[in-house]
Order: structure tokens, then sequence, then C-alpha cells
């Protein structure tokens, strides 16, 4: 018996660099929030040099079969009969109603194999799917190791560890390759919004691959980077997180707490001619009627901002590290939606937070108004709804 | 006659016979609670029955008792002190287990082990279960409505009663039915692969009952779990420093600070009734003591057919309470132990000896169990749940010393060759030696040992047929149906005559609600 949380392959390397015990869990693993006391630094990698993130907490399954492509379709809201070999896909899953049940990237190995990623655990709901299929799920969680390498000179650390034609990569590709002979599978994905890469290596080859890229890495400034960093990365690229931002349908437990993919932004991953899947009758009346919330951006204004410490005697306060909880939004003093988190962009100098609001106020410049706490009292600051991503690099495609 | 006057009488002090006289002091009314044993609490007592030794004799942990019944008479107070009881382990017979932990990270992985499947559909079902037991649980704060009255109040709790019913949405509904009508085994067949979690899951649907884990209608006690864990905020489930007796002894002090006298050793005869309206009650000492107001909290059967003649009653309502099963199906053995148990499958000291240990390695083990019952004789290899209390507070047992607490199921109170001392000490041995199979050292440990079997359950605290639960918690005995039908709102056809209990809706447990709301009911009544 072990009353201790799971700790990743790559926890030998990353555990001595977490200088303040800034630990937090992750689907049952223990993770660094940050290195450093405060994550400006690993941020700053992200946007500038190349962070290096451990991932692995990610749940992994395997799926194999003749059918295997019959059961995703089925599954998710992307078309996985148009999946090439190579290819990755983001989709969120959805139930009956059509409510997002979890997200996550499809990657298309060979022929007759994906790799699912998700936040959730997926292994009932995937068996459940696969009824009658000739199709095995495999949880490959605990075997592979991942890691994201994200920054403007990522594709230059790996180069020169890789022989893979990484220019050849485009963005939601992956291609099957060695980082100083260790077998990986490099897909040209992330949740940085940023030029980057993920790392999938079998457990048993983590630490070489860690210690690969940080040697690699050192002359362009490689930096191991933790949560804080990445939350602030996924805000400026306007990335929905699960259980921050929205609840997997499994676990709502009232109506008001389900979201389709079109309430989430999602409604671009929503084929509308693919074949049957499940959520379709629900997405398609949806598709129909119009949805009834947006996920959009807000962003604050900042003399609303000052002027509210002012009033207080305060210069503007401002969050250290990415928020997550609920600020009403309001317009006319009525509540129309809800911020989910919130940061302060340190490359966009602007405060973010991604928002609900219901449809008639989801429009680009719609003026609201955020509840938050001045020096104990709650108030409310200007803000305009901004599209996502706030932060759309051209290099992330590049 | 004595001299004091007093507007209400309780008779029997077990918690909820408490909990109404603290409810009625409150609200002025000179209150008095006369307890035939020496101390108060009914089956949630504390007695050092071996001299340095404390046990919950019979009832032993907490897991229901309202929030608001803390809250509003303050308990903590008066002593109310519940320490947290964090994981079960079923140990198993290959030497590996399955263990619940505190931490939900860590009882998925534990899970995982023996099914990924199942740690997944832990949390759907968990959640669906929460929810149902969400729009379940006011009941437990609600006189039942009879459905078969057409009186405005009926009507009104109806009305409320179905919108909790809608309130849950079609797919939860169906779920609810579900409950209501199957089995806790082929419930949880549809949800489950693991045995010995459908085996422990599937125990607390027949603890208390005459039942097997597959007799239909067992699934819905499964609710009453998740009722008690939506109440965690509360901390209300756990174990009681210094036993069950100390619950008891927080709500008679409560009661007394609110100005209610208790007397102990002071047995009723019989409550007096002249011209069908109650006149007080006669003591065993040939005592009479006035009073216009008598509460009965023992059970049904002693109630109706015991305290009154039952000439005094419909004949209608004497049948009823006749049919109402008993039928005590559980025993309780109480070890003072020498030192730890060294379990098998987690070997040494660890936190799992401060929870529970589930003796349910399989749903047929438990069918097996119940099978030796059917046929008229105790389990050879029982259901047991069992706690190491000194574990979780030091005082109950001298320093390195222990007590262990183990509820054993089945032993039918009807047993065939009667409960001679020769088949209590029999029921013992079993009992320790199914244990000893998981945990070797454990006979060698034992310093001490009190067997209960129902029989002495009855002895001792007076529970008809030994039932923990004054009656079975079965769907035909609850509700609007408990104790019978048309008299489940503590009222009896004798004017100033009332009864609460668990042998009254919303029955058994260390729960406190039906004294409340009987008193409710009587204070709002004389109000008119």
């Amino acid at each position: 018996m072990t009353l201790v949380l799971k700790t990743t392959p790559f926890h030998p390397r990353t555990a001595p660099l977490v200088r303040a015990q800034t630990w937090r869990r992750w689907a049952g693993y223990q993770v660094a929030s940050a290195y450093d006391p405060h994550p400006d630094r690993e941020y700053a990698a992200i946007r500038n040099a190349a962070a290096l993130l451990d991932v692995s907490p990610l749940r992994k399954y395997r799926i194999a079969g003749p059918d295997a492509v019959r059961l995703l379709d089925r599954l998710v809201t992307r078309d996985v009969t148009r999946c090439a070999v190579g290819q990755v896909l983001y989709t969120p899953w959805c139930d009956a109603r059509g409510k997002v049940l979890d997200d996550g990237t499809l990657s298309r190995l060979d022929e007759r194999t994906f790799r699912l990623t998700s936040a959730e655990p997926n292994l009932r709901w995937l068996t459940m799917s696969a009824a009658g299929m000739d199709v095995t799920i495999e949880d490959v969680s605990e075997h592979t190791a991942a890691l994201a390498l994200q920054g403007p000179l990522a594709r230059a650390i790996l180069a020169t560890v890789s022989p893979a034609d990484l220019g050849a990569l485009r963005y939601f590709r992956l291609l099957h390759s060695t980082v100083r002979g260790i077998p990986v599978t490099i897909s040209r994905t992330g949740y940085t919004g940023d030029l980057g890469y993920e790392l999938w290596v079998d457990a048993d080859g983590a630490l070489p691959l860690w210690d690969a890229l940080v040697e690699a890495g050192a002359p362009y400034g490689i930096t191991p980077a933790g949560i804080w960093a990445l939350d602030l990365a996924r805000i400026e690229a306007g990335l929905v997180m699960i259980d921050v931002d929205y609840f997997s349908a499994h676990h709502a437990l009232i109506p008001d707490q389900l979201s389709s993919p079109f309430e989430l932004g999602l409604g671009w991953t929503v084929s509308p001619d693919k074949g049957p899947f499940t959520g379709r009758r629900a997405l398609r009346d949806e598709r129909a009627r119009g949805r009834m919330w947006a996920f959009v951006g807000l962003g604050i204004d900042w003399d609303s901002l000052e002027r509210l410490y002012r009033q207080r005697g305060l210069p503007p306060q401002l969050p250290p590290i990415a928020w997550r909880g609920s600020a009403p939004v309001l317009v006319n003093g009525r509540q129309v939606g809800y911020a989910t988190s919130g940061c302060w962009s340190p490359l966009l100098k602007r405060y973010l937070a991604l928002a609900h609001v219901t449809a008639a106020h989801a429009e680009r410049g719609t003026g609201v108004e955020l509840e938050l706490t001045v020096e104990h009292r709650r108030q409310r600051a200007d803000a305009v709804v901004t599209p996502l991503p706030f932060l759309d690099l051209e290099r992330k495609r590049a | 006659m004595t001299a004091r006057r007093y507007d209400v009488i309780v008779v029997g002090g077990g918690h909820n016979g408490l909990v109404a006289a603290a409810y009625l002091a409150r609200a002025g009314r000179r209150v008095l609670v006369l307890e035939r044993r020496s101390m108060v609490g009914g089956a949630a007592v504390t007695e050092e029955i071996f001299p340095g030794f404390k046990f919950s004799v019979f009832s032993y942990v907490v897991s229901l008792l309202r929030p608001e019944i803390i809250r509003e008479l303050d308990l903590p107070r008066h002593g109310l002190q519940i320490l947290p009881l964090e994981s079960t382990v079923t140990p198993l017979d290959n030497g590996d287990y399955l263990a619940s932990w505190a931490d939900p990270d860590e009882t998925r992985r534990e899970l995982c082990r023996h099914s990924p499947r199942d740690a997944e559909a832990m949390a759907v079902f968990g959640r669906l279960m929460q929810h149902m037991a969400m729009a379940v649980k006011p009941i437990l704060g609600m006189v039942p409505p009879d459905p078969g009255s057409l009186a405005p109040s009926d009507l009104a709790g109806l009305l409320r009663f179905g919108r909790h019913m809608r309130g849950l949405g079609p797919d939860r509904f169906h779920a609810l039915f579900k409950l209501m009508t199957m089995s806790s085994a082929d419930y949880l067949d549809e949800w489950f692969e693991c045995g010995p979690l459908k085996a422990t899951k599937s125990a607390s649907g027949i603890i208390g009952t005459f039942l097997g884990p597959r007799s239909p209608g067992t699934a819905y006690v499964l609710l009453h779990h998740y009722m008690g864990e939506i109440d965690g905020a509360f901390r209300a489930w756990g174990f009681q420093k210094g036993g069950t007796g100390a619950i008891s002894d927080a709500i008679a002090g409560a009661a007394r600070a609110l100005g209610a006298e208790i007397r102990t050793d002071a047995a009723v005869e019989r409550v007096l009734v002249r011209s069908g309206r109650v006149t007080g009650v006669a003591l065993v000492s040939g005592e009479e003591v006035a009073a216009p107001v008598v509460i009965s909290g023992l059970d049904p059967r002693l109630t109706f057919t015991q305290l009154v003649d039952p000439d005094e009653l419909p004949a209608d309502l004497v049948e009823g309470v006749r049919r109402f099963k008993f039928r005590g199906s559980s025993a309780k053995v109480n070890l003072a132990l020498a030192g730890l148990p060294e379990f098998t499958c987690l070997p040494g000291p660890g936190p799992h000896l401060r929870g529970a240990f589930s003796i349910s390695p399989s749903v047929e083990y438990l069918e097996r169990a119940y099978d030796d019952a059917k046929y008229g004789d105790f389990s050879r290899q029982p259901y047991m749940d069992i706690v190491i209390p000194s574990m979780i507070d030091p005082g109950m047992a001298p320093p390195g010393r222990h007590v262990m607490s183990i509820f054993v199921q089945y032993a039918p109170y009807a047993r065939t060759g009667g409960w001679t001392d020769a088949a209590r000490d029999a029921l013992g041995d079993a009992a320790v030696q199914t244990l000893a199979r998981y945990a070797p050292n454990l006979p060698s440990l034992v310093l001490h040992r009190q067997v209960l079997t129902p029989l002495d359950i009855e002895r001792i605290t007076g529970l008809s047929e030994g039932n923990i639960f004054q009656g079975e918690l079965a769907l035909h005995q609850l509700f609007f149906l408990r104790p019978v039908p048309a008299w489940a709102k503590y009222r009896t056809p004798i004017e100033g005559y009332w009864q609460c209990g668990a042998g009254t809706h919303p029955g058994g447990g260390i729960m406190g609600a039906s004294g409340r709301l009987a008193a409710y009911e009587l204070l709002g009544s004389s109000a008119r």
C-alpha cells in the first residue's frame, strides 16, 4: 500500500529542480507547478526560447484493429475517416445529449492504430462504444511518457538530436523517429499556442530523452517549465481546460454544468456531414437552433481596473499566476455569464479572461463588466468581448 | 403520584427519545425521560465490559446523524466529536486486498489495480448515487405524507415529494426505479465487474435485514450510504470519541441543559390510558407518573402491544404491528486484544488499521452466508464489518491494548435449536476463525470476548427479536408504511400517545430524525 501520489517517469530529473516544493496533483500524479518559486522565467521560455514540460499524466489509449476507425468515428465529433496516417486531430467527444465528455488529441499512428489522449479516464466509455467491434483498447498511460518541447527554438533544439525531417513535419502531423537513438513519436502539437512538439516515448526511454534534450537545448536556453507557465500560455492561446472552463457531462450534477462543443467555441470540430456518432442528433439540432452560450475571450479594460484600485489608494494589483474560479460577467448590471479563468498576459500586457456568455452577448467588441475583488470589496471592471485566441502566432503553424 | 407535573413523558432513553425530549424541552415543555437501564443510549451505549476496555457495545459508527440536530441542539458543545474513519479494506482469499481510501485518487488507483473499467465506472456511479441521494434525502427530514389520504397536509406533502422526484430528470428517475426494485447484486452487476467491489458495496444493502445480496429491494439500501456522503461536509460520518454512548450522552446533555429531566433505572411497566386518553405511566417499581402526553421510543411491537393494552387499539393496527418484520439477523462480537492484528494482505502497522475491514470477498460468499441463515443457523463464514476503535480513539483501551468491534451477519434470531451458551460460543468461534484466515495472529491476541446474539441484544436493549433497526429496513416497511400504514406520522390511535424511534420513519442508524420529527409533529398538534 502506498498513500503517495504517483510520479512520472521524469520524476528523478524534475524533482531536484523544484526549488520551492510547489507541487500539484494532475490525474493522480505529482507534477511541478513551477520549478522556480515564480513561473515568469518558465513562461518566458515558452514564448522566447524553449520550455520542456512533463505532460506524462495525460491519459493515453492505444486503439488498434480493423474497426479502430469505426470506433473512433463513432466516438468523436470530427470525421476520423478523413484522418490520414500521421495526422493528429484535436477533438472533443460527447454523450447522446451532445454534451462534451472530454477533449484531447487523436493521432493516427498507422492504418489501424490510433492514440487518443484525454484528461479524464475514458477506458469505460471507449469499451462501451466498442461493443461488437473488432478492436483492442489499451490504456498505455503508465507505459508512455510524454514531454512537450514548446517555444520558438523548439525545432532548432530537436534538430540537433533527431534525424527526423522536422521541416517537413506540418502542424498537427506526427512522425516516428529517434532522439539520440531513443525511439520516439514526434507530433507537431502542443497546449501553448506556440511553435512546439510533443514527444511520446516508452517509459524506459524517458530519462535518456530528458537528458538529451536538456543537454542539446542548453545553448538555446531550454528551460523546464511547470503547470503555472503552461496555464498562462494556454489562456493566451484560448484553449479550454476541463474541470476549469467546463465540466465533463459524466460529472455534471445539473444541466447548467453541461456544455456542448458549440458552447465551448469548438463548433469547428463538429463535422456536419460525417457518419453516425454519439451526440449527432442533438448536435445537428443545436446547429440548426443556434447555441445558447458562447465561449469568449474578455480583455479587461486597464483604465477601469486602475480606477477601481485608485479609489482604494492603491496601484493596480495583478494576479501573479492564472486564476481558476468563477467570476460573474454582467451587462447593465444583469448577469449574462461568468469567467472561468484569467491571467495577466506577460506577452500581450493585457489582463485576459476566458468566459461563458449567453449567445446574445458574444459579439466581438461587446462591452461587459467583470466582477472582481479589489482590496476585499466586490467591484466591476469594464471588459470587452475579444475573439479567441488572444494570441495567434504565425510560428504556431509554421 | 409524584409532586412534579410533566407535560410529556418519553419512554426509553435511546437516542431518538433523547432527541425528542431535547426538542420538546427547547419548546418549553416539562419533559421526563424514563430509561430502564442504568445508562441512556439504548443501542448507542459505551460500556467498560472488561476493566480498561470500553466498547460501543451495539451500534458502533455514526453515519447519518442529522446535521440540523447537531446544529440546533449544539451537540459539539455537549461532547459530540466525530473522528474520521477513512478507509475500508476487504481482504481477499488470494492474499490480496481491495481498499477504498480517504483520498479519491488513491482509491481510484487501488481500484484500477483490480479493474480499470470499474475505477472509471465508480466515478460515474458515485455521481449518480449522490444525485439520487440528494433527491431522496429531503424525505429524511419530512413527515411522510400518506398517498392514501386526501388531507391537505398529505396532498401538500405528496406534491413536495413529487417535485423532488421530478427534479431528478428522466435518467435518474429510471435509475431510482431500478434501485427500488432490484437486488443490490443485480444492480451492481450493471456497473461493475470486480467481485470483491460488488460484494463490499452490496453488503451495505443487507445490513440489519434478513435478506441476501440477491434479494430484490436490497439495492435501495445502498442509497443510504450515499446520503451519509452528501453530508460529508458536516463530518457526521465516522467514529464518536468515547464510543457511540458519548453521542447519547451529548444528546442527553443537551436535553438536560434545555430543562429535560432524565431518570435511569426507571423501567416503565405500562402506559396509563383512561377513556382512550393517556394519563401517565406506571413504573415497574409501582410508582406512577402523570402526564397528558407519552412518547414511546421503543420499537413498534413494544409500543403497541406491550406498553398499552392492545384492546385500546383497532384490531387492524395490532395485526399490522404483528406482521411488522423484525427478524434480527446480526450479532456482535466485541474483543479485548493484547495487541494489534496483523493482516496477511497488509502486514505491519498502517492507516488501514484506523479504518474498517469488510469480510466480503465475493457476492457468492455473502449469498452462502445467507443460505445458512435461511435454513435456521448462523453463517459458518459470516459477513463481517470490523473496526478497531482504539486505533481511532486511544481512550478506548489501555495503552498498547486494543478493542475490536465485529459486526456479524447472519445470525438469525429464530435459530433452529435456540441460542444456547454453546451456540453463542460457536458463533463467536466462527467469527474469530473466519477473521483469523486473514489475520492469523488474532486468536492469540484475544484477552476477552463478548458475543451478543440477537437474543442477547433483545435481552439487554429490549429491541424485539434483536433487530438493530427496530424492524427490518425493507421497502415495504419504509416511509408511509413504517411502522404501519396510516400510522406513520408518530401518532397512535390513543390520544396523547406518540411514537418515535428507528421503527418509525425514516428508520435506523444513529440519525435522530424520528425523534425530531415526532417532537415537531407533537408541538404542531398541541399548538392547534
